[in-house]
C-alpha cells in the first residue's frame, strides 16, 4: 500500500513544482522520488510486510506478484521519464502535466496488479486509461495525434464499460467485492454457480483483453501507436501493455473456478490468433512504430498463454513481462533518437543508419534480438519458460504455434536489422542523438542482457 | 585445470579484439586463438580420454546448471576447433577487410559458441550456444560477403531462417524431455525411459535441426547459396566448423537419446545419406563457380559423415569422428586456395581459369595434397575416415558400402576434373603471384595434420574410443 500512496504523492508534488516555478528540478525530483520509491517496495518485498501496517478494507493487498509487477513497473517508468526532457523540449512550459500525467499513469498500473477489492481495480484501470488516453492525444496541434487519443479513448470507454459490467455481475454472484470473499465462495460453490458469475467473468476478461490488445480486439493498437507521439507510445506498448497482462493475470486466478475447459479453448484459439495475426500483420509494416505495435500484439499472445497454468507460472509471466518490455524500452529509446525531428517514422529512416550511428544499431539490433528469442538475451528465456510451462501443462499444440511465431517473428525483426546495415542513406554524416535517449537504450538492454544471464533474479524469486 | 578456462579466454579474446581497434584486431585474436589452441591440448594431454566435468548452479527454476563435460569425444572437437582458429585467422590475416575489429571480434565470439556447444553437457545450455554461434555468422555474411549485397542478404537470411526454424524443433524437443525427466542434464536424457512414439517424435525434432545444420539431403537448400556469398573466413568457419557442430550433435545428443527411433529410421537416413553423396557430387560435376564447387563436394562429404553416424555401428562412429577432424581441416585447405585463387585472379569462375601451375609451383602442390587428401587416397586423414565409415556401413547392409564406395569415385572424378581446370592447361597469360610466407605456412599446418593422422591415427582413436564406447552401450540399450 505504501508504494500506491508514495507514486500518487510523487504525481502530486510533480503538479506543486509546477506552481511553485521549480520547473528546473522537476525531473530530477520524479526520477529520485522513483528511485526511492523502487527501493521502498524492494525492501518491502524483502521483508515481506507493509511498512504502513495492513490494511483494514483489505483495499489493497502487498503479494510477492503484485510487489514484483510494481517494481518492474517503476523500473520502466524511470526510464521512460529520463527522456522526457529531451522529447517535450519544444513544450518545456507543459512538462509537468505530461510528467505528472505519467506517474499516475504508474499508480493506476500499481494499483490494478496489488487490488484486493475489485472497486479498486476499477479505479486503478481508470486512473492508468484516462493517462493514457491524454498522453495519446498530448500533441495538440497534430491531427494524427488527436485521431488516436479519440480512437483510444472510445475503444478505452467502451472496454472500461465492459469491464465494470463484469465486476457488477460478480458483484451479483456473491454480494461482495472483496477479491477473498469472491474466491472463496466461488470455490465453495463450484459446479452450481449462477449463470451471471460466468457471465461477468467473461466480460471482465474480454475488457482486459482490449487494454492488452488481444485478437480479437486488437484494431485499435496499430493506429492508435502510430499516431500517438513516439513517446506515449512507448509507454503504452510497454508499461500499459504488461500491466493489462498482469491484471488479467491476477484477475484469471482469484476466478479460477471459472476457467472451464471450453474457456481454457477459448483461450488457446485467442493465443495462436494474437500471435499469429500479429507476427504476419508485422512483416508487412513499413512503418516501425505499427511494427512495434503488432509484433507487441503478437507478445501478448505469447504472455496470454501462461493464463493456462496459472497455479505456476507466476515467475514466468513477470519474467517474460520484464523481458519484452526492456527490450521494448530499448528500441523506443532507438527510434526516439533515429527520428528526432522527422515528422514520421518510416523504415526509410532507418536506412543505412550503421555508418550513422553505430552504437545505437548495435542496441536495436541487441533489442530486435531479444524480441525475436535469441540467447542469451532475456527474450530467449521469457519464450523457454513459457514454452516450458505450456508442455508441463500438456498444451503441445501451442508450443508449436510459439515456434511457427517465433520463425515468422526473425524474418522481419532481422528485416529491420538489414535495412539499418546494407541500405544506403542519404546522407552519410554522424546521427547526433541526445545523451539521454543513449543511456536509457544503453541501460535498458544491458538489464534485458543481465536478465537474460541470470534468469533466477525474477525465476528464483518467492511469488 | 578448469575446463571453463578455455572458454573464457576465447570470451575476453572477442572482448579484447573488438576493444584493441582496426590495427591491431587480427593479431590480438591471433594471440588469443594460440592461447585456446595451446589451452586445448594442454587439457588434451592431461585429462586425455578419462575427461573432465565442470558445473555450478545458474538458474533455479526451472532447475538449469551450468554443467560442461570434456570427455575424449568433445575434446576432439575442442582441439579441431581450437587449431583450425589461428590458422584460419593467419590465412586472412594479410587480406584488407573494413572494420576488421568488428570482424574478428564476431570470429572469435562465434568460435567460443561454438567450443560452448561442444563442451556442455546440460541440454539447455548447449542449445544456448547453438543458438548464440549463428548470430556473429549471419552478420559476417551480410556484412562481409561477396556479390550483391541483396543477393548475399536473401541468401543469409535463407540460412537464418532454415537453421533457426530447425533449432526451434529441437528446443520443444528438449523441453519435453525436461517435463519427461525432470532435468536437462546429459546423463538424465541418456537414462529417461521414453514410449517408442515419444522416441520418434523426439528423434525427428532433433533431426530437424541437425539435418539442416550439417546439411543432410535435402535439406541443404540454404548451403550453396551460402557458402558462395559468405567471405572466404566465414565459409572456412561454416564448413570447417560450424557443419559439424551439427555432426557432433547427432553422435552426442540424439542416437543415445532415441535408440529405439534411431534403428527404426536408420534404413531411410542412410539412403538420405547415400543419396546426398552422390548429388553432391553431380552437382559439383556442374559448377562453374569454384566456391560453389566446393560447397556440393562439402555436400558430398558430410554426406558421408551423416551415413557413418546413423548406422549405428561403433565403426561407422569411429569413422564419423575421423572424418568430421579430416575434413574439418581439409575443407579449410581447399577454401583457402580458393581464396588464394580470388585473390590474385579476382575471379571464381572455373572456366576462366588455367594454367596456374606454371606461376606458382609451391601453390599447385600444395593444392593438390588438399585434393588428394578430399578424395580419401591412402595415407591421408579422410581415407581412414572414409574406410572405417564403409567398414561401419557394410556391418549394416553390404549394398550401403558398395554404393557409397561408387561415391568415392565420383569423388575423385570431380576433384580432378576441377583440379586440371583451374590449375593446368596452356600458362595463363597474367602472372599468378606464387604462395606468400605466411600463406605456405597455413598450407604446411593444414597438410601436416591430414598426412600425419594418415599416417599414424592412434592418438585420434585412442582419445574416442572411450566416449564411443558408452554412447554405442547406450544406442543398443
Amino acid at each position: 500500500m505504501s508504494t500506491l500512496i508514495a507514486i500518487s504523492a510523487l504525481g502530486i508534488i510533480c503538479l506543486l513544482l509546477e506552481i511553485f516555478n521549480l520547473r528546473k528540478i522537476l525531473i530530477p525530483v520524479t526520477l529520485i522520488g522513483l528511485i526511492a520509491v523502487l527501493g521502498l517496495t524492494v525492501t518491502e518485498f524483502y521483508l515481506g510486510q507493509s511498512f504502513l501496517g495492513t490494511d483494514k478494507y483489505n483495499m489493497l493487498v502487498a503479494t510477492g506478484f503484485s510487489q514484483g509487477f510494481s517494481i518492474l513497473f517503476i523500473i520502466l517508468a524511470v526510464l521512460i521519464l529520463a527522456m522526457s526532457p529531451k522529447f517535450y523540449q519544444d513544450r518545456i512550459d507543459k512538462i509537468a502535466d505530461y510528467v505528472a500525467l505519467k506517474v499516475f499513469l504508474v499508480a493506476g498500473a500499481v494499483a490494478m496488479v496489488s487490488f484486493g477489492n475489485f472497486i479498486m481495480f476499477f479505479v486503478g484501470l481508470e486512473v492508468l486509461s484516462i493517462a493514457a488516453y491524454i498522453l495519446a492525444a498530448s500533441d495538440p496541434k497534430n491531427l494524427r495525434s488527436n485521431e488516436a487519443g479519440m480512437k483510444y479513448f472510445i475503444m478505452g470507454a467502451f472496454a472500461s464499460s465492459f469491464i465494470l459490467f463484469g465486476i457488477a455481475l460478480i458483484y451479483g454472484a456473491f454480494g461482495s467485492f472483496d477479491i477473498a470473499t469472491v474466491a472463496i465462495a466461488s470455490t465453495a460453490q463450484a459446479g452450481s454457480l449462477p449463470i451471471w458469475f460466468s457471465l461477468g467473468f467473461v466480460m471482465l476478461t474480454v475488457g482486459l483483453m482490449f487494454k492488452a490488445s488481444i485478437v480479437p480486439f486488437h484494431f485499435w493498437a496499430p493506429d492508435v501507436y502510430e499516431g500517438s507521439p513516439t513517446l506515449s507510445t512507448a509507454l503504452m506498448s510497454t508499461l500499459v501493455k504488461v500491466a493489462a497482462i498482469g491484471a488479467l493475470f491476477k484477475v484469471v486466478t482469484i476466478l479460477s473456478v471459472a476457467v472451464t475447459p471450453v474457456y481454457q479453448i477459448v483461450l488457446i484459439v485467442l493465443s495462436i490468433l494474437t500471435m499469429t495475426v500479429g507476427n504476419v500483420t508485422a512483416m508487412k509494416q513499413k512503418n516501425i512504430k505499427r511494427m512495434m505495435a503488432y509484433s507487441g500484439i503478437s507478445h501478448a499472445g505469447f504472455m496470454m498463454m501462461t493464463l493456462l497454468s496459472i497455479g505456476t507460472s507466476a515467475n514466468t509471466v513477470l519474467y517474460y513481462a520484464a523481458a519484452y518490455s526492456l527490450a521494448g524500452i530499448a528500441a523506443f529509446a532507438v527510434i526516439l533518437g533515429v527520428c528526432r525531428g522527422k515528422d514520421n517514422e518510416d523504415m526509410t529512416n532507418f536506412f543505412g543508419l550503421v555508418k550513422r550511428q553505430p552504437v545505437l544499431t548495435a542496441i536495436f539490433i541487441c533489442a530486435l534480438l531479444s524480441l525475436s528469442g535469441i540467447p542469451v538475451f532475456a527474450g530467449f528465456f521469457a519464450k523457454f519458460f513459457v514454452f516450458d510451462q505450456m508442455l508441463q501443462s500438456g498444451h503441445l499444440v501451442l508450443v508449436i504455434f510459439g515456434i511457427i511465431n517465433s520463425i515468422i517473428a526473425v524474418f522481419y525483426y532481422l528485416g529491420v536489422a538489414n535495412i539499418m546495415i546494407t541500405k544506403e542513406s542519404e546522407t552519410e554524416e554522424p546521427l547526433r542523438v541526445p545523451f539521454e535517449y543513449k543511456a536509457v537504450a544503453v541501460i535498458a538492454i544491458s538489464l534485458n542482457l543481465l536478465l537474460g544471464i541470470f534468469p533466477s533474479v525474477i525465476m528464483g524469486l518467492n511469488l | 585445470m578448469n575446463i571453463t578456462i578455455i572458454l573464457i579466454i576465447l570470451l575476453v579474446g572477442a572482448i579484447l579484439t573488438y576493444l584493441s581497434g582496426n590495427r591491431f584486431a587480427s593479431k590480438v585474436a591471433m594471440l588469443f586463438g594460440v592461447a585456446a589452441a595451446i589451452f586445448s591440448v594442454a587439457l588434451c594431454l592431461k585429462y586425455g580420454a578419462a575427461g573432465a566435468n565442470f558445473s555450478i548452479d545458474w538458474i533455479s527454476k526451472p532447475n538449469i546448471s551450468f554443467s560442461l563435460k570434456a570427455d575424449g569425444l568433445s575434446m576432439a572437437m575442442i582441439l579441431m576447433t581450437t587449431i583450425l582458429l589461428p590458422i584460419i585467422i593467419l590465412g586472412t590475416q594479410s587480406r584488407e577487410f573494413k572494420n576488421e575489429k568488428m570482424l574478428y571480434s564476431l570470429v572469435m565470439f562465434m568460435v567460443f559458441a561454438m567450443v560452448g556447444a561442444f563442451l556442455s553437457s546440460n541440454a539447455l545450455l548447449y542449445y544456448v550456444f547453438w543458438e548464440m554461434s549463428l548470430i556473429p555468422i549471419y552478420f559476417i555474411i551480410v556484412l562481409w560477403g561477396n556479390g550483391e549485397i541483396v543477393k548475399r542478404r536473401k541468401a543469409a537470411m535463407t540460412f537464418f531462417l532454415f537453421t533457426f526454424a530447425g533449432s526451434l524443433f529441437m528446443l520443444a524437443a528438449i523441453i519435453y524431455m525436461y517435463t519427461k525427466t525432470g532435468s536437462f542434464q546429459l546423463e538424465a536424457f541418456y537414462n529417461a525411459s521414453l514410449s517408442q512414439t515419444e522416441q520418434i517424435w523426439i528423434f525427428l525434432a532433433f533431426f530437424l535441426a541437425y539435418a539442416i545444420k550439417i546439411p543432410i539431403f535435402p535439406f541443404h537448400t540454404w548451403q550453396a547459396n551460402v557458402y558462395q556469398k559468405a567471405p572466404a573466413i566465414g565459409t572456412m568457419l561454416l564448413a570447417g566448423i560450424m557443419s559439424k557442430m551439427g555432426a557432433y550433435s547427432v553422435i552426442r545428443w540424439q542416437l543415445p537419446v532415441t535408440p529405439y527411433a534411431s534403428n527404426e529410421f536408420r534404413t531411410i537416413i542412410v539412403i538420405l545419406c547415400i543419396i546426398g553423396v552422390v548429388y553432391g557430387a553431380i552437382m559439383a560435376l556442374r559448377q562453374d563457380d569454384l566456391k560453389r564447387f566446393l560447397a556440393y563436394a562439402s555436400l558430398s562429404h558430410v554426406g558421408f559423415i551423416a551415413a557413418g553416424s546413423y548406422a549405428l555401428t561403433y565403426d561407422g562412429l569411429e569413422g564419423a569422428v575421423i572424418l568430421i577432424l579430416a575434413h574439418g581441416f581439409g575443407i579449410v585447405g581447399m577454401f583457402y586456395s580458393a581464396d588464394v585463387i580470388q585473390t590474385r585472379m579476382h575471379t571464381l569462375t572455373i572456366s576462366k581459369m588455367g594454367g596456374i601451375k606454371e606461376h606458382a609451383p609451391k601453390f599447385s602442390v600444395a593444392f593438390f595434397i588438399s585434393i588428394l587428401s578430399s578424395i580419401g587416397i591412402p595415407l591421408t586423414f579422410n581415407f581412414i575416415g572414409e574406410f572405417t565409415i564403409m567398414f561401419g556401413l557394410y556391418q549394416v547392409n553390404l549394398w550401403y558400402a558398395l554404393t557409397i564406395g561408387t561415391a568415392l569415385f565420383l569423388g575423385a572424378l570431380f576433384m580432378l576434373r576441377m583440379y586440371q581446370q583451374v590449375m593446368l592447361g596452356e600458362p595463363s597469360v597474367n602472372p599468378f603471384r606464387d604462395l606468400s610466407k605466411t600463406e605456405t605456412v597455413v598450407f604446411a599446418l593444414i597438410i601436416g595434420v591430414l598426412i600425419f593422422f594418415g599416417v599414424y591415427v592412434k592418438p585420434v582413436t585412442d582419445l574416442v574410443s572411450t566416449s564411443l564406447t558408452e554412447i554405442v552401450m547406450y544406442i543398443n540399450r
